[in-house]
């Protein structure tokens, strides 16, 4: 039990997961409110300012607790993955360091003009400054995933004074890995905060309160949602396969394949049985369908997971299931944005939809964390991919350092995360505030006196 | 490994980084630590929270900065700071947690107890990091009990030594002068007067730390042989000192916002002193000067640093100028109609 690494790895995990709960919706939302707010600087319809600021306010509450929980994670690479930080800090910590300064300099600095500065600037600056806390948001998850594409698949570097030095910045800022990674995620990110403004839409429309007013909102959010539904499947699949060439043990665990073989089929229904290597149930194949998505080949040659000594295999029943069930929601979200897609003009008349969609909300989560889990747990027993073990890249620090401060993220996290929720639920339920009548000027010219 | 001017601009840097975070999340901290003594009603608090409303956020990004440039420029230095330092840091970034929903989540629940729960969130959010950064910025000045192999022996009480408490005290001090500075600038009527008072007394407290400090830097650590090697760096004590003494003849003129930058250049001289000081060495050890984690044996590759001072000689100033604009842009007071907002904090 008092394993560092083992605490390091569940702290990490705690940390990761928790923080990504809260990501997403920052990535998706943050456009959708400016499109809101550009629609209503180009119409001047009060009903788009209203949308941006509603879905605003909870995209603020989101906001906070996704950035405190994002500092440690970056410290944490310092505290608990001391050997790593040292061995692979030339490449991975300067993709840090340039996130922090092109991106979340910015971000955080215009949601802060954006959230006090309704009535400072004009509308158009106004909605420039959401645009730029969006934009920067993206550009941050693009460096982040960059640093988590090369931990993934190292290129550009070369070992040197015993750790990785980097070789060619080009290559680490145009790794495939990271990209793809980069265009799922984001595209995950947009489908999940469709889905938060079409389920809150729905629950509202469904109880004919601010009809005119969620039907706009509904209206942006199906066409926004199906775009990327589709973008995210399509993308999906170039990013298996290219997770097929590069990784080739975290494929045969996300199919749970056993033994090599060409030509390999993909069977619906599979129970892997790690103990024994072996599944316990494989029914239902599709001919040659494995090979033909993992390498766009029907022949193509699947590696198994005996090719490899026991050592160097990632867990194979966690990998499996987050990957199967991740392509289930995705499959699901497709065929849930067309349903909307199709009713976007008068959702109000479909009832079950409106009735099915909150329940929607929380799928997408759900998702993003099941593709973090194959991305992270798949890659295992590597830290970075044919490179370093987890097992050398922890802190010689003291187990019981880590198990208290593990104990320590459990319970604030708890806490914070139910706070958040809670509030994010509660200001959704409330819905947008009626019509302003006044504006209050607060720049009014009178005299500062003291 | 080679040396290169690229690990001597990252040092200045990384000084620079750090100094400049503790100038600007410096008087948030001190705002938090304020807020029961400062303000006797709500109206009063809600005003201390929005005269940082909209810049807290930005000001807390320098410290990600700071931790980002550690690590892309001296990854041995980062991997050894902060693992040696494991419990206090992990403490700052709880506090920091805390502190930062704070600020959203205190206006959104209509109950007294619910916004008591957050104030006592922010000073505590405000008081930790205040107190743990100075003491582990103490500690770096005097020398960590690292090996050759940067594995720290001791523990966080290793850390509570003299002089660390005096870089902790210091640190406190120092934020709670320039916070209350803040809310003198920010603020009207018998708040202001309440916050110019207490610029005013911890300024006595805070120049007697000061030299404290300095003096007990020269007795206990070596941080001054830089200066006795090199005069011309004396500038930088110096530039320390007249920046404290400017405080308080701003603070008597009314010259509020020239007293609130006196006290920023007297963070960030201090810091510097600091850090100058330990040049070349980024951390010293204190069992054997030849285990010190220093530019040459810590640093990234040439390549990276020259990657990473392309980027910060293009973003950094960038940055600087529409974090300025942001400040020009909130730069009045905050008044009590603008807490009927729904802006508002």
């Amino acid at each position: 039990m008092f394993d560092v690494v083992l605490l390091s790895r569940l702290q990490f995990a705690v940390a990761t997961l928790f923080h990504f709960l809260f990501v997403p919706l920052t990535l998706g939302l943050s456009l959708l409110v400016a499109i809101y707010e550009t629609l209503y600087v180009k119409t001047g319809d009060e009903d788009y300012k209203r949308a941006a600021k509603f879905w605003g306010k909870l995209f603020l509450i989101n906001f906070a607790v996704g950035v405190v929980t994002g500092i440690t994670l970056e410290f944490q690479f310092g505290t608990n993955w001391s050997r790593y930080s040292m061995y692979v800090g030339d490449i991975f910590g300067s993709l840090l360091a340039i996130e922090a300064t092109l991106a979340f300099f910015l971000e955080s600095t215009f949601i802060a003009v954006w959230h006090f500065g309704w009535n400072r600037l004009s509308p158009k600056l106004h909605a420039i400054c959401i645009w730029l806390v969006a934009i920067a948001g993206n550009i941050s998850a693009l460096w982040i995933l960059l640093a988590n594409g090369w931990m993934q698949h190292p290129v550009g570097y070369v070992l040197r004074n015993n750790r990785a030095e980097l070789e060619s910045f080009w290559a680490v800022i145009t790794n495939p890995f990271g990209w793809l990674e980069f265009f799922h995620t984001t595209a995950a990110a947009y489908v999940l905060a469709g889905f938060f403004v079409l389920g809150i839409s729905a629950w509202h429309l469904i109880r004919k309160n601010e009809v005119t007013f969620f039907k706009k909102s509904f209206r942006v959010a199906a066409i926004w949602t199906l775009v990327f539904s589709i973008f995210l499947v399509i993308n999906g699949d170039i990013h298996g396969s290219h997770v097929a060439h590069t990784q080739p043990t975290k494929l045969a665990a996300m199919e749970s394949i056993w033994e090599t073989q060409r030509g390999a089929p993909l069977y619906l229904l599979v129970i892997p049985d790690e103990a024994n290597e072996r599944n316990k149930i494989e029914l239902l194949p599709i001919p040659k369908f494995l090979s033909f998505i993992s390498y766009h080949d029907l022949n193509a040659e699947v590696k198994g997971l005996k090719e490899w000594p026991k050592e160097e295999r990632p867990p194979v029943a966690l990998t499996f299931w987050s990957f199967r069930a991740m392509i289930g929601l995705g499959l699901l979200f497709l065929f849930m944005s067309i349903w909307a897609f199709v009713k976007r003009l008068n959702p109000e008349t479909d009832r079950k939809l409106l009735r099915i969609l909150p329940w929607i909300i929380p799928l997408p989560y759900l998702g993003c964390e099941l593709g973090w889990i194959v991305a992270e747990v798949g890659r295992q027993p590597w830290i970075v991919y044919g490179l370093m073990k987890t097992t050398e890249a922890v802190s010689p620090v003291a187990p019981v350092q880590v198990a208290i401060s593990l104990i320590a993220f459990t319970l604030v996290y708890t806490f914070l995360g139910l706070i958040g929720f809670y509030l994010i639920f509660k200001f959704a339920r409330r819905g947008p505030k009626a019509k302003e009548t006044k504006v209050i000027e607060i720049t009014s010219a009178e005299p500062i006196t003291t | 490994m080679e040396q290169n001017i690229f690990q001597i601009i990252w040092f200045i840097l990384w000084g620079v980084l750090w100094a400049v975070y503790f100038m600007l999340d410096g008087f948030d901290f001190g705002i938090g630590m304020l807020l029961p003594f400062a303000a006797k009603n709500e109206t009063e608090r809600r005003i201390m929270y929005n005269a940082v409303g909209p810049v807290w956020d930005g000001n807390e990004v320098w410290l990600v900065t700071a931790g980002g440039a550690t690590f892309a420029a001296f990854p041995t230095t980062y991997a050894v700071m902060f693992s040696a330092l494991y419990t206090p840091l992990l403490l700052i970034l709880f506090a920091l947690i805390f502190r930062g929903v704070t600020f959203e989540f205190r206006g959104k629940e209509d109950s007294p107890i619910w916004r008591t729960i957050w104030d006592v969130c922010l000073v505590l959010g405000s008081f930790l990091p205040s107190l743990l950064f100075g003491v582990a910025f103490a500690n770096f000045f005097k020398g960590l009990p690292i090996d050759a192999q940067g594995i720290m022996h001791g523990n966080t009480l290793t850390l509570l030594n003299p002089y660390g408490l005096i870089g902790g005290a210091l640190f406190v001090v120092m934020f709670i002068v320039h916070g209350a500075i803040w809310l003198t600038v920010k603020s009207n009527g018998e708040l202001q007067k309440r916050a110019k008072k207490i610029a005013e007394r911890f300024w006595i407290l805070e120049i007697i730390l000061v030299l404290v400090f300095l003096a007990v830097s020269g007795l206990t650590t070596d941080l001054w042989t830089n200066y006795v090697i090199h005069k011309w760096l004396l500038i930088i004590p110096a530039a320390a000192l007249i920046a404290y003494f400017a405080i308080p003849a701003f603070l008597s003129r009314a010259a509020y916002w020239y007293a609130w930058f006196a006290s920023s250049a007297a963070i960030v001289f201090t810091v510097a002193f600091g850090i100058a000081g330990l040049f070349p060495r980024l951390i010293p050890s204190s069992l054997n000067p030849a285990w010190s984690l220093t530019i040459y044996n810590s640093s990234s590759s040439p390549l990276t640093l020259k990657v990473m001072t392309v980027v910060a000689f293009i973003f950094v100033p960038l940055v600087i100028a529409y974090q300025i604009w942001t400040y020009k842009l909130f730069s009045d007071k905050i008044k009590p109609e603008f807490l009927k907002t729904d802006e508002a904090y």
